[in-house]
């Protein structure tokens, strides 16, 4: 492997070759036709390689084509300004997007009363602590205790949590599994917004999950809606809402909720 | 463990209650002595006739001084009521400064926190107030549901507090009997959402403007459509308004009504044809306003005010000066015109001159100012000020009003002409003096755009709707929040008080038209 810009260095220091850009000129004026060479002849892996290659540029050219077909249509319609009606006085302003939109549908559903207790996953699969924690047996001391645990889920861990001296740490919730935001959906508006969590309410596993904000499938999570610009009836903003993990986010590498 | 006295015996309690009762009562000792006052006039700010009084300071109620100020102008039993300010500097008196409270006394309000002394000579600016008093509301009579579609606009007919018209997203304006709480008449007609309502003066024609380019009348007693549709904008209709009432030809109204295209068009409401058009804007024309002079104000996207002659129907000038689009637009003599001969005692005049006469002198008590009259106007911009123009005197503005810090979206003018409140997209609703364009308070406490306010009919409170799903009444005086109106379930587009201060109607993104009381 080469070390270092050795190219662009000896072209500094000694200049290019007179010809250089008309022999560039020709290399790129045939790179067609070695192209189509190379597909005609190249045999087993190497034209199998070349083909996907070939393939991968070809849909990117078709979307740069389709990109400026796009860009150079003019719409004889009069853009309509929006699908919801609006007052005079918002009719030309660009509309942000954001899901306030149905958020009254949102407040309709939680009055209900039946709606107020329900969660999309009522149950889940139960996961034991063997599954849940590893034992740590590194280092002298810690493989004669044998009460060290390395939580093996995700996890919530807060802004302010400070680690206790390591002789008392009993619980270790390592770094590259921890999460600070979960993508929320709701499914009426049809709106996914990644959203900062602010804490983990339940963990229907274990109360002690809870504690150690664990984040597994069906855990009641609350997250912090303020950039959707939610009101409450009251006129305060709302900027807390819970939501229920629905995939499993050990599997995943992300955490996917629904807001109840 | 700490030792716990025992609790008091029934006679400690008894003593201590007998001793609380005969202490309530002593109430606080004013000092004896007097205080010399100048009355002012807010207005001209000048004393006129009036001799510098004493005043015993136990008397010196804000009441007594109303009293004694009418009984100084010799008005015998029609008496008005007026408000105090006080400023601390001496003359000139630029407006504002800092109004005495109607339960408040010179001791408490100024000698007490050591703003004048008592020996000094004290001067108070007087502003008549309206000889009746809106109370401010404080709950929702009903919510009513009927509409399809967001409700995007709303207002109230200019005879009383019964009937409110609303224009909404499903293509239909709805008539409400806000004694009852109950849809009237369904306006069905319009192929798109109705942008813009807007009753006669008279209160016997309703126009709406619409989305599918064409205005509609309608009899609001009936609900019948008076004819088609007007045809002739090719684009929206934003803003609608009706000649006033004293200057109407009679039995021949016209109509007024600006577009997105760019034009304004004059409606013969009985020939149902266009009287003529105002071309001259370059965008889209935001709102337009029929002044009591036979000026017609329009205001456009493309920065500019223009003011067109209704008897001529030519442009007379263009105001410039905002940097940006101008949203909306408020006339001081607003509140008269719309009203035209409707006043709070609710009295009709009986025949056709008679109408006519008292629609007049209602406007020109509205716009005359130390004899003359001078018709303000207030337009909004996304340029975040608000100007003041006193397009009769001048081309110049009197003022550019700044302090919003996002695009101002509404301004309107208080009833009796001395305030101007501008409502913006950064939650604040400001109050402005309307003289001179002094700043006076920000009405604080929504936590979203605010879309529109509306002061009451007596200018003493203001109503304001925001994108929070609030209503909120405020003070004038004080720029205090005096009600909360929470209930709406989403953005509230629209709000209207009644003329005659009884009621509010409210509505927007969740449907239902709401009425507010008191």
């Amino acid at each position: 492997m080469p070390q270092n810009e050795y190219m662009e260095r000896h072209a500094k220091q000694h200049g290019k070759r007179f010809d250089y850009e008309e022999r560039k000129r020709k290399r790129i004026a045939r790179e067609q036709h070695k192209g189509s060479e190379n597909a005609q002849n190249f045999r087993g892996l190497r034209a199998k390689l070349y083909q996907q290659k070939r393939r991968k540029e070809k849909i990117q050219m078709k979307k740069t084509i389709r990109a400026h077909e796009e860009r150079n249509v003019k719409s004889s319609e009069a853009a309509e300004p929006s699908s919801t009606p609006l007052p005079q006085y918002l009719l030309d302003r660009s509309s942000e997007k954001n899901a306030k939109a149905l958020s009254s549908a949102i407040k309709q559903k939680r009055n209900e009363k039946a709606a107020r207790f329900s969660v999309p996953l009522p149950k889940v699969k139960g996961i034991s602590e063997e599954e849940m924690f590893s034992v740590v047996k590194t280092g002298k001391k810690t493989q004669k205790k044998g009460w060290k645990r390395v939580v093996t889920k995700p996890t919530f861990v807060g802004p302010d949590f400070t680690r206790r001296p390591v002789k008392y740490e009993r619980f270790i919730r390592p770094m590259g599994l921890r999460y600070k935001k979960a993508n929320v959906t709701h499914t009426e508006l049809a709106v996914t917004v990644q959203l900062p969590i602010i804490s983990v309410k339940k963990n229907p596993q274990n109360p002690m999950y809870t504690q150690l904000g664990v984040l597994t499938r069906g855990t009641i999570i609350e997250v912090n809606v303020s950039d959707l610009g939610l009101v409450t009836a009251g006129g305060k903003v709302v900027w807390g809402r819970y939501a229920q993990i629905t995939n499993n986010p050990e599997n995943d590498g992300c955490i996917n909720a629904l807001l109840l | 463990m700490a030792t716990v006295p025992p609790p008091p015996s029934k006679r400690q309690k008894t003593a201590a209650a007998a001793l609380a009762q005969t202490q309530a009562d002593v109430t606080e000792d004013m000092p004896e002595g007097a205080i010399r006052v100048r009355f002012v006039d807010q207005a001209t700010g000048e004393a006129g006739s009036l001799p510098v009084i004493s005043i015993a300071l136990a008397n010196a109620t804000t009441k007594n001084l109303e009293l004694l100020l009418n009984e100084l102008q010799e008005r015998g039993d029609d008496r008005i009521p007026y408000r105090f300010f006080y400023t601390s500097g001496g003359p000139p008196y630029d407006g504002g400064g800092e109004a005495l409270g109607d339960r408040s006394d010179l001791y408490n309000a100024l000698v007490k926190p050591g703003k004048i002394s008592a020996e000094s000579e004290v001067t108070l600016q007087y502003a008549p107030q309206a000889v009746f008093r809106v109370q401010a509301v404080s709950r929702c009579a009903a919510a009513i549901s009927g509409h399809g579609e967001n409700i995007l606009t709303a207002q109230f007919s200019p005879a009383n507090s019964q009937r409110l018209a609303t224009g909404a997203g499903d293509n239909t304006a709805r008539i409400f009997d806000c004694e009852t709480g109950t849809p009237v008449h369904t306006l069905k007609g319009h192929t798109s959402w109705v942008l813009a309502v807007a009753w006669s003066p008279e209160g016997n024609i309703l126009a709406t403007g619409s989305m599918d380019n064409t205005v509609r009348l309608w009899d609001p007693s009936s609900g019948q459509a008076l004819g088609t549709a007007l045809k002739g904008h090719t684009k929206w209709v934003n803003s609608l308004s009706w000649e006033p009432y004293h200057l109407q030809a009679t039995g021949r109204p016209r109509v007024a009504s600006s577009s997105k295209d760019s034009t304004v068009r004059i409606w013969d409401v009985v020939g149902r044809k266009i009287d003529f058009a105002l071309t001259g804007h370059k965008d889209s024309v935001t709102c337009v306003k029929w002044g009591g002079t036979g000026l017609i104000y329009t205001t456009s996207h493309d920065k500019t005010v223009k003011v067109w002659e209704a008897s001529t129907q030519t442009l007379k000038f263009t105001l410039t000066g905002h940097a940006h689009w101008i949203n909306h637009m408020a006339l001081s003599s607003e509140f008269a015109l719309r009203t035209g001969y409707h006043d709070h005692t609710g009295k009709v005049p009986g025949n056709e001159v008679e109408k006519v006469a008292k629609a007049k002198e209602r406007f020109e008590k509205a716009v005359t100012v130390g004899g003359e009259i001078v018709e303000r106007l207030a337009t909004a911009s996304d340029d975040t000020t608000v100007f003041l123009w006193s397009p009769l005197t001048s081309r110049k503005p009197i003022a550019r009003l700044t302090g919003h810090q996002k695009q101002v979206n509404h301004v309107t003018f208080s009833p009796d002409g001395f305030y101007v409140a501008s409502a913006g997209f950064d939650n604040h609703v400001k109050l402005w003096s309307a003289r001179d364009g002094k700043f006076l308070f920000s009405l604080r406490g929504h936590v979203a755009s605010v879309y529109q306010c509306c002061f009451s009919a007596d200018s003493r409170l203001l109503v304001s709707a925001s994108k929070d799903t609030t209503l909120k009444a405020w003070d004038v005086r004080t720029g205090k929040l005096k009600q909360d109106l929470p209930g709406h379930k989403d953005e509230v587009y629209a709000v209207d008080w009644s003329p005659d201060g009884e009621k509010v109607g409210s509505g927007g993104r969740d449907k239902q038209v709401r009425i507010w009381r008191n």
